[in-house]
Order: C-alpha cells, then sequence, then structure tokens
C-alpha cells in the first residue's frame, strides 16, 4: 500500500507537469510538423516514382512520427532525474519512507504516461494528411505508445540512474538515440537495404515499436497487400518483443535506483 | 529518550574516511550544531542519520528507531531541509506541500489544516498559490521549512539552512526556526560554517576532518579559549598597569603601539571597575580609547584544529551551484 502510494505519486507529479506547461506541448508539436510537411512532401514525389504511387510517403513516416515523439518525451522525462537528484525535488522523495522500488516504477509510469500524451497530440494530425483511424485503432495505438515508452523511459532510467552531471547527455543523444532512431525504419523501408543495416535494425528496439504502429495505423488507409510489404513483422510478434524489452530494462532500472550508495 | 544517539558513527568512501568514529547525543527539544569547514564530514554525517547512506560502522538511533534497520520508521520520524533547494520550482507552494503529505502519508484534513497553519507561521499565505519558480531564496527556504513539519516530525535536519541567503534574510529564517522551536519543540540538527549562526544552538560539535573534536555550549567552548580582551590606551600606561594589578585575576600585556591589553573573564563587567579605579588613582589616570573583543567561536576553531574555518572554505561544488542556480532562473 505504502509502495503503491510512492508510485502513484511520482506518477501524479509527472502528469501535473506536463498538463501544466501547456507551452510546451504546443512547441513541442513543431518537430513532427516539420517532418511531415516539409521531409515528407519534399520526398514524397520520388518515394511515389519508387512505390508505383502505391502509398502517400507522409502517410508511410507518420507512424515513425509518432515514435519520434513518444520515443523522444520518455527519454527526456527520464534524464531528467539527473538534474533531479542534484538540484530538485528527487531529494525530497528519496529521503521520504517510500522504497526507491516505487519511485522507479512510478518514473516510469509518469515517463510513460507523458510521452503517450505527447503521442496523442500528435496522432490529431492523421486525418490532415489522409490517414484513416477507428475507435479501435486508438485504443491499439494508444496501447502500442504506452509500451515503447515504458521501454524508452525504462532505458533512459537505466542510463540515468548512475549519472551523477548532465555532460554526458549530449553524448548519449548523439551516438545512442539518434541511430537507434534511424535505424528504425521510421523514415524508410528496412527492405532492400544492405545486410548489416538489416542486423542492426533487429537489434534495435525502436524498430519493433515503429513496425507495430505501422502496422496498426495504417490498417484502415492502405491495401493489405501493400502494408504486408512495408511491415516487418506481425503486430503480435513486435508487441511480445516489446514486452519482453520492457521487462529487461524495467528490472535493471529498478535494481539501480534501488542501489543505496 | 535522547531524540539522537550516534554510536561511533563511521562511514568511508574507498580510502577516504568522511566520518570517523562519531559519538554524540542530542536531547530532544535540543537545537544540536555541527560546525566545521566544507569537507568535513558534516553533510556526510546528516546523510547517514537521515538513511540516505548507510554507515560504514556503528550506528544511530533516532527516536527510537535504529537508522540501519528500521530506516522506514526513522524517515517517518524525521523532517529533512536539503542545503540545495529540494522544491518542484514548477509547481505552486501548496502543490508541494500536497506532495509532501503524499509522501509522507498525511491524512487529508490533516493536510489541509496544518498546511494553511504552517504556511501562516512562514508568511506565505498569500504565496500559495504562486508557482515556487516566482519564490525568492528566501521564500523558498521558509517553504521548506513549513513543508518538512507537515508530517509533525520530532526531529528536523537542517543541512546548512541559510547557505547562498543574504544576511537579512538569513536573521528571517533564524527567527522563523527559534519559533518553530517554541511552538512545536521540534529538536534540531543543524550543520552550518557561519559562526553567527552556530551561536544559536544549544550545544555545538565542532567536527573536523571527520572527527568531532569539542562538544559544548557555545559559552563554554567560547571560555575554552580564554577571556575577554579589553583593549585600553591611557595617559599612562605604566600607572595604569600599577593600579589595575591591585585588582587581582587579571592579564595585562603591553603591546608595542602603546596600548594595554587585559583577559578578564567578563569583560562587560570589568570595564565600569577599571574606569573607577583608573580615576581613584592619585595622579587620576585618563582613558583614551577602550575596545572590548569577546572571543569567537572561529577562535576557538582555531585553537582546536590549528587552521581557521574560512582557509578550507574554497570548494569545488560552490561555483557548480551557483551555475545551476542561474541557469534555472533562480538569481535574478
Amino acid at each position: 500500500m505504502r509502495h503503491l502510494r510512492g508510485v502513484y505519486t511520482i506518477w501524479y507529479r509527472d502528469v501535473l507537469r506536463f498538463v501544466r506547461d501547456r507551452s510546451r506541448i504546443v512547441a513541442s508539436m513543431a518537430q513532427p510538423l516539420m517532418f511531415l510537411f516539409i521531409f515528407g512532401t519534399g520526398l514524397n514525389p520520388a518515394m511515389s516514382a519508387v512505390t508505383g504511387g502505391a502509398i502517400d510517403f507522409r502517410q508511410f513516416m507518420f507512424p515513425g512520427v509518432l515514435c519520434m515523439a513518444v520515443l523522444f518525451t520518455a527519454i527526456f522525462s527520464a534524464i531528467s532525474v539527473v538534474w533531479d537528484r542534484e538540484f530538485g525535488f528527487l531529494k525530497e522523495v528519496l529521503v521520504a519512507p517510500v522504497s526507491r522500488t516505487a519511485v522507479a516504477l512510478g518514473k516510469v509510469a509518469g515517463g510513460a504516461t507523458i510521452s503517450t500524451l505527447q503521442g496523442l497530440v500528435v496522432l490529431v494530425l492523421a486525418p490532415i494528411i489522409g490517414i484513416r483511424l477507428e475507435m479501435g485503432t486508438v485504443v491499439q495505438i494508444i496501447g502500442l505508445m504506452l509500451l515503447l515508452a515504458s521501454v524508452a523511459t525504462a532505458f533512459g532510467l537505466v542510463i540515468a540512474a548512475r549519472q551523477k552531471t548532465l555532460e554526458g547527455f549530449q553524448m548519449i543523444m548523439n551516438f545512442l538515440l539518434m541511430p537507434l532512431f534511424f535505424l528504425s525504419g521510421a523514415f524508410f523501408p528496412l527492405r532492400g537495404v544492405p545486410w548489416w543495416m538489416t542486423w542492426l535494425s533487429r537489434i534495435d528496439p525502436v524498430t519493433y515499436g515503429v513496425d507495430s504502429m505501422r502496422g496498426v495505423t495504417l490498417r484502415h488507409s492502405v491495401p493489405p497487400d501493400v502494408l504486408a510489404t512495408l511491415t516487418l513483422y506481425p503486430v503480435a510478434i513486435d508487441v511480445a518483443v516489446m514486452g519482453g524489452l520492457a521487462v529487461l530494462f524495467i528490472a535493471p532500472a529498478v535494481w539501480l535506483f534501488g542501489k543505496q550508495d | 529518550m535522547p531524540a539522537i544517539e550516534a554510536r561511533t558513527l563511521v562511514r568511508r568512501f574507498g580510502t577516504f574516511t568522511a566520518v570517523n568514529e562519531v559519538d554524540f547525543t542530542v536531547e530532544a527539544g535540543e537545537i544540536f550544531g555541527f560546525l566545521g569547514p566544507n569537507g568535513a564530514g558534516k553533510s556526510t554525517t546528516i546523510n547517514l542519520l537521515c538513511t540516505m547512506l548507510r554507515p560504514t560502522a556503528g550506528s544511530a538511533v533516532i527516536n527510537g528507531f535504529d537508522i540501519t534497520s528500521h530506516p522506514d520508521r526513522v524517515r517517518q520520524s524525521i523532517g529533512v531541509i536539503f542545503q540545495d533547494p529540494s522544491l518542484d520550482d514548477r509547481l505552486t507552494g501548496r502543490e508541494n506541500m500536497r506532495f509532501h503529505a503524499m509522501l509522507y502519508n498525511v491524512p487529508h484534513a490533516a493536510f489541509v489544516q496544518r498546511s494553511d497553519e504552517l504556511l501562516a507561521m512562514v508568511d506565505l499565505t498569500g504565496k500559495a498559490n504562486a508557482l515556487v519558480r516566482t519564490y525568492s531564496g528566501g521564500m523558498r527556504r521558509r517553504l521548506e521549512i513549513a513543508r518538512s513539519l507537515l508530517h509533525q516530525p520530532k526531529v528536523l535536519f537542517l543541512d546548512e539552512p541559510t547557505i547562498g541567503l543574504d544576511p537579512q534574510t538569513r536573521r528571517h529564517i533564524w527567527d522563523y526556526l527559534l519559533k518553530l522551536r517554541r511552538r512545536e519543540g521540534v529538536t534540531m540538527f543543524m550543520t552550518t560554517h557561519y559562526m553567527a549562526e552556530a551561536e544559536h544552538c544549544d550545544r555545538i560539535a565542532i567536527i573536523d576532518h571527520g572527527k568531532i573534536v569539542a562538544l559544548d555550549s557555545p559559552r563554554n567552548l567560547k571560555a575554552m579559549v580564554g577571556g575577554d580582551l579589553v583593549t585600553i590606551r591611557t595617559s599612562d600606561n605604566a600607572a595604569a598597569v600599577t593600579a589595575l594589578i591591585a585588582l587581582h585575576g587579571l592579564d595585562i600585556r603591553a603591546t608595542d603601539d602603546d596600548t594595554l591589553i587585559i583577559e578578564t573573564a567578563h569583560g562587560d563587567r570589568f570595564i565600569p571597575t577599571m574606569v573607577d579605579v583608573l580615576r581613584a588613582a592619585d595622579p587620576p589616570i585618563r582613558i583614551e580609547t577602550i575596545s572590548l573583543s569577546h572571543p569567537t567561536l572561529e577562535d576557538v576553531f582555531v585553537k582546536l584544529t590549528g587552521h581557521g574555518i574560512r582557509a578550507s572554505e574554497a570548494d569545488v561544488v560552490q561555483p557548480l551551484r551557483e551555475m545551476a542556480q542561474v541557469w534555472l532562473g533562480k538569481k535574478r
């Protein structure tokens, strides 16, 4: 009971801060908008020449943009722990009679929730580029976003758990997050690429998030035979892999967080 | 039952011993100070007592609970004010209080009543619903003090409670702390390297290189280095010495610049007597200047450790802390 209260408190704080900061929500729309309407529109003619006009390139990359919004929000939320620990609220939490496991789980829950909320804000753009969404699809998308965000937040916490300064953060962004994102097939189909890229994409956790998101989001907008060529695995396999990854990252995140000096 | 009882506490970081067999007892209702330069082991001791760090050896009992075997019971019974602010500055003052209530399982009704009371006590009622980022440094500290008392802790730990605050704000914070002790009867354990602040404590432990080198009331500590010093210059110093020798128990020294330094236990009481004696002399001796100085805790510190507390004040963390404050927009 005491632990649940701790989880809830940490989660509630993250969500309250997110909802309060409206300007950040609006500002965070800028990047997805640029990707979709500048990058996407610019590449659309070239890509439709390749695919024979089977799909609008903006529709193809939309699930990738959704994942990007979720992924980056989740990682930022986890990394904020480093700052919080040295100069902020985390000290207040760590000296309270609440277990560190509860703090770590609350942080994962909070990061997952706000990343999903951020993803939902981006999802509003779907009808503009002609993606048809039904209620059931939206529910599934929310589920996928929560799963991806949990994996990403836990991953971020593992990195942040022992870090005392933010100096390494830029490095992590440049050498870890960007490659993971580019290799995930978010912005180009992973078919017919060199073997090394195929292999790297297979060990990239983000691949499974993007792949499942594409399978679900485009279900009512792209013919099934075309969609089959755009996705790599059945959605069920993607979900199973991400579920496994969630456990794989949450366990060490909790452990590292709970370790007392 | 004492509020805090530390039994040969030891904490090592690798080969460095930050806290070296520290023993002390703090009685309930006492204000107990840890005085020492940065790096002396003050913050490490607080972190050990708050169960944020585990001792390498030894233990401590707080409000009857052992810090190693019952950390959660210890945590529920103490309040902590950290050296660096630990508020969420994107939330309001009252929201910060509410999160504290949630973390410490304070029932809602009790929270409402007590938070109003405490916010009024630190004069923040009018700012309770403003975001903490709009608060000044002093207001933040006051909010932290109010927040730390929400769950009615028996012992309050304060790590350098007035660091980085201007002298006026520092005095205000002390007014609040003393008011709080009167009203709530809470025991306070604080660390400081400000001598003036240490004077407010009932007892002080002077710590250097992880060891307690002296532990007593400020008055007794100062008595260790000797009495007050009265410095005078007169129309006839030699005659003055002769006249004053008659008053026993004085240590009189003549200096090169024509003054006399008289050491006495109570300078304030001695001066009127001295004036009478010199006037009554034949011929009367005229006093040209008088000054009185009391021994300070700084003198005590120098005597005990052989170095000044200020000498080791250059702190590697301080510039970083200031940078962070600028970055967070806390300095305006």
